[in-house]
């Protein structure tokens, strides 16, 4: 860490003396990896955007049922009165906006938008996260273990990885949840889905992890303070966890960060194909898959679009500024 | 290339098939103006909103001009051995002539079969295993050979093989005693089938069927009759270039583009009372964007959406707010029967009174909107016979209430005599690819949630949904699929036809593969056989609706809509009707101003 990270005041500067006292301060506080990236991650306002929408957005998906009380209606409940039975799309103007209906209806059904898009982010969200968390655990495991142990147990783990990187993931998803059947270890109904689309996409995910975690293995391993920890006679174990892991847990958490997004649009691709969670139950790629024979009421598209886009953007934009806070090189 | 015969997919190609046909009017009062195709002495045409349902519209027996179809997709096939499309079959009789045709008449006459090739309809012998049919005379194909009961015969025989023509519909394969390990007239090249059909002389033309059948006439009216001369068949590649034995024949085809028609100088109108032929050209446009032709439709730039199936929805949202448009359309009733089958091998609906309360419970305006709406989904079924099918009766044995909407106190009692008296559990399945059967799911576990019934939606995958799932007793009850959304639809207007596969308890079999998977009644079985046995139409119609008031008694169908859709009439289009043995605009009696 090389950069110089602190911005005194202008008021401090205008006094020389002032700055050398703080300068003195300071050399005596010091401060550790993570205060130092707090301190970047602080001034980086977009980052801090992001990671505002990403906040307010895992509230949404936990008080769902509370903000759907006040704000809605029960998302599976039909208001067929709102619909034009002719044409089977919402009576009113912007597809049925009000205040009790914020984000229009549904057509056909006359279902709540902004009920089912709140919903839908607990679906969302919660597949995206548990999918990650898998990949990251696979992916740091055998990633340390193939950097830190080379040899042939290296080439088996990156042959592998090879293998998954080249799988053809989005059809072999499609096939695995097209086949499954409604009942399956021990679960049923959502849980089943949500755990299946977990394992599928976090399961197919992990080499990416998986890859970086094994490179900075590698250039770790020959730095100096591993030689002094083995020659002071730590083992394996020990200096996995005590001295490599620490120092892995930057790129996993940026990697982790940036691999959300990407496993919320798969989530929402397999959801859009069909695939997914089983209707009625709220996704977002269910909806659009659902506007996309009702293009002639676009308010419908837009919302469930909207909420992925925005997801997405927030995490992008949160893990590019936890990468600069991070790693200031990769800059 | 190889493909498997199409055979065993027969039940589901059937109801393929008519999806993409139309419809039969609601053609209850019986039509002032049949007069025939050609009978052009009416008033002027008076644009409104189903004009053309039940009497000709703009009525013309002026010849000439060039008629121009569009078709959004292709043909399966030209061929007349390989295509199972209505719309194909219907335009197919501009370039070839069957044994028999439906009479191009509008409304319910126009579901009536008339001699074509033939010179009267089928003589069936006492057990109605015989049927014997004599040619007209003087008849020629378009290079002036004359057409023989041989080439009929021959193209029968050719069409049995479904390797070669995987499309085409298989009743004559199934239905003749065809000779044991035939494989149609290519791979077993000199095989003697006199056993399914005989000629004993070139104007002579006999079926021998396995079983009896009283309702033949309609099955040879379908294309795998029209003659095929054998010195011309160049097999799969016959699609190419098709022999006409009707008033038009191929100009050019540049395949997947479109093709042009001109008049066959060897058609002679004396041996053809049923075919106009007004128009001096035909032009046909293939795989044009489907809401491009609408467009182009509505605006007059050409006369027919060939394949009848009804516009887009954005063509929709236009036409039904707008008069002038409205006063263009048509709005048939198909022969096509959306509904969900109710499994009395799934408990607790082997309980008569629980099947009863789902009928009661379910929210039919909902099941309407699922298709579509009033206009493309369908008109609210009551029981399983469409109206413009021949026989069909006002069967209501569950009265929704007064708003349609289901009578919730009626299931609720029936829910107390079965012993749920609140509610259960059971699975509704539906093919996953089907947005208007997953909005049929949806609306039925909403509306049935009102008594208590809770449905869990099952959705699998369509291609298997009859061999692996909805379709395999099996599976059926492993799974507890109480309810499973179905459809049929017959490829011809007849009681018989319609009902068969869908209420027959012998077409179930253990092993999947039929649509049939709630209907298992013995006094409905015998029905069936006891129709076939009827010569006299009249007498046949009311047995039918008696099948359908028969399985509506036990509750194991919940019917939901009567299929519909939006026709456009083209601009200029004179001699304009919707026929029930067409089930969209019959194409043989069109002309232009």
């Amino acid at each position: 860490m090389t950069a110089p990270l602190d911005v005194p005041g202008s008021a401090t500067e205008a006094d020389p003396e002032a700055v050398l006292a703080g300068a003195d301060r300071k050399a005596i506080q010091g401060r550790s990896l993570g205060q130092i990236a707090w301190m970047r991650l602080k001034r980086d306002k977009i980052a801090l955007a992001g990671a505002g929408v990403i906040v307010f957005l895992v509230l949404v998906a936990l008080f769902a049922p509370l903000i759907v009380k006040f704000l809605g209606h029960p998302p599976l409940e039909f208001h067929r009165e709102k619909i034009d039975q002719s044409t089977l799309t919402p009576t009113g103007a912007f597809g049925g906006m009000s205040w009790d209906y914020l984000f229009g209806v549904e057509p056909l059904w006359g279902r709540d938008i902004f009920s089912r898009i709140v919903y839908g982010a607990r679906i969302s969200l919660l597949i995206a996260f548990l999918a990650t968390l898998l990949s990251v655990v696979i992916g740091t495991v055998l990633g340390v273990v193939a950097g830190y142990f080379g040899g042939w147990v290296d080439t088996v783990i990156s042959r592998a990885m090879d293998v998954f990187l080249a799988f053809p993931l989005l059809v072999f998803a499609i096939a695995l949840a097209g086949v499954v059947p409604d009942q399956a270890f021990g679960m049923s109904g959502d849980t089943l889905r949500v755990s299946l689309l977990v394992f599928i996409i976090g399961f197919f995910s992990w080499p990416y992890i998986g890859r970086i975690v094994r490179g900075q293995t590698l250039s770790l391993r020959e730095r100096e303070f591993i030689d002094a920890a083995r020659s002071l006679g730590a083992r394996g174990p020990y200096i996995i966890f005590r001295e490599l892991l620490p120092n892995l847990i930057a790129p996993i958490l940026i990697y982790a960060t940036l691999v959300i997004p990407t496993n919320i649009l798969f989530e929402a691709a397999l959801s859009f194909l069909g695939v997914g969670v089983r209707p009625p139950t709220p996704t977002w790629g269910g909806m659009l898959a659902e506007a996309a024979r009702f293009y002639t009421v676009p308010h419908f598209a837009i919302f469930p679009g909207l909420a992925i886009f925005v997801t997405v953007l927030a995490f992008n934009l949160f893990g590019d500024g936890l990468r600069d806070a991070l790693d200031p090189r990769g800059r | 290339m190889k493909r498997k015969p199409a055979v065993a997919t027969f039940a589901v190609t059937a109801a393929l098939a008519l999806g993409l046909s139309a419809c039969g009017g609601t053609s209850t009062d019986s039509p002032k103006e049949s007069a025939g195709a050609g009978g052009g002495s009416a008033a002027p045409a008076q644009a409104e909103f189903n004009a053309a349902m039940s009497k000709v519209f703009n009525p013309s027996t002026k010849k000439g001009g060039t008629l121009k179809f569009v078709n959004s997709g292709d043909w399966d096939s030209l061929d007349p051995a390989d295509t199972y499309y209505g719309y194909s079959w219907n335009f197919m009789r501009l370039y070839g002539r069957a044994l028999t045709v439906f009479k191009a008449a509008p409304g319910a006459e126009g579901a009536t079969v008339a001699p074509d090739l033939a010179k009267d309809l089928g003589k069936p012998s006492a057990d109605f295993k015989t049927w014997t049919y004599t040619l007209r005379e003087g008849l020629k194909y378009e290079d002036g050979t004359p057409i023989t009961s041989k080439d009929v015969a021959y193209a029968v025989a050719r069409a049995f093989d479904k390797e070669t023509f995987p499309n085409g519909p298989t009743y004559l394969n199934e239905m003749l005693n065809w000779p044991k390990d035939y494989k149609g007239v290519y791979k077993s090249k000199d095989v003697d089938f006199s056993s399914a059909i005989e000629t004993p002389d070139d104007s002579t033309i006999v079926f021998h069927l396995k079983q009896a059948y009283s309702g033949f006439d309609y099955i040879t009216q379908m294309s795998p009759t029209m003659p095929v001369p054998k010195a011309k068949d160049t097999g799969a590649k016959y699609r190419e270039h098709v022999i006409s034995s009707g008033p038009y024949m191929f100009e050019k085809n540049e395949i997947g583009k479109g093709f042009a028609l001109v008049r066959n100088p060897n058609w002679d109108a004396a041996t053809d009372p049923n075919r106009p032929a007004l128009p001096d050209r035909i032009e046909v446009q293939t795989n044009v964007n489907a809401d491009d032709l609408d467009n182009r439709l509505l605006s007059g730039d050409i006369h027919v959406d060939v394949a009848g199936t009804g516009v887009q929805p954005a063509a929709m949202s236009k036409i039904l707010p707008d008069p002038a448009l409205k006063a263009r359309a048509d709005n048939p009733t198909l022969q096509r029967l959306w509904y969900t089958s109710v499994s009395p091998t799934v408990k607790p609906l082997d309980n008569i009174d629980c099947r009863k309360a789902v009928q009661y419970a379910a929210d039919k305006t909902g099941y309407q909107a699922a298709y579509g709406g009033e206009f493309s989904g369908g008109a609210i079924a009551t029981s399983l016979m469409p109206p413009s099918v021949p026989g069909a009766a006002k069967i209501d044995l569950y009265p929704s209430g007064a708003d349609g909407k289901g009578d919730v106190a009626k299931a609720k009692e029936h829910l107390a005599a079965c012993g749920q008296p609140n509610g259960f559990e059971t699975n509704i399945a539906y093919r996953a690819e089907r947005p208007k059967e997953k909005a049929t799911a949806e609306a039925l576990q909403e509306s049935l949630a009102r008594v208590g019934i809770k449905l869990t939606l099952k959705p699998y995958p369509q291609a298997d949904y009859f061999s692996l799932y909805a379709g395999k007793p099996p599976f059926v009850v492993e799974n507890k699929l109480g309810l499973a959304v179905n459809g049929w639809g017959s490829d011809y207007p007849d009681g018989y036809g319609f009902l068969q596969q869908m209420v027959d308890s012998r077409v179930i079999r253990e092993t999947g593969g039929s649509s049939n998977v709630s209907v298992r009644i013995p006094d409905v079985d015998k029905m069936l056989d006891e129709s076939l046995l009827e010569a006299d139409a009249k007498k046949r119609e009311p047995m039918w609706a008696a099948i359908d008031k028969r399985v509506m008694e036990e509750a194991v169908i919940l019917p939901g809509v009567w299929a519909k859709s939006l026709l456009v009439r083209g601009k200029g289009v004179t001699n304009v009707f919707i026929s029930d043995g067409q089930q969209m605009y019959d194409y043989v009696a069109m002309g232009v101003e």
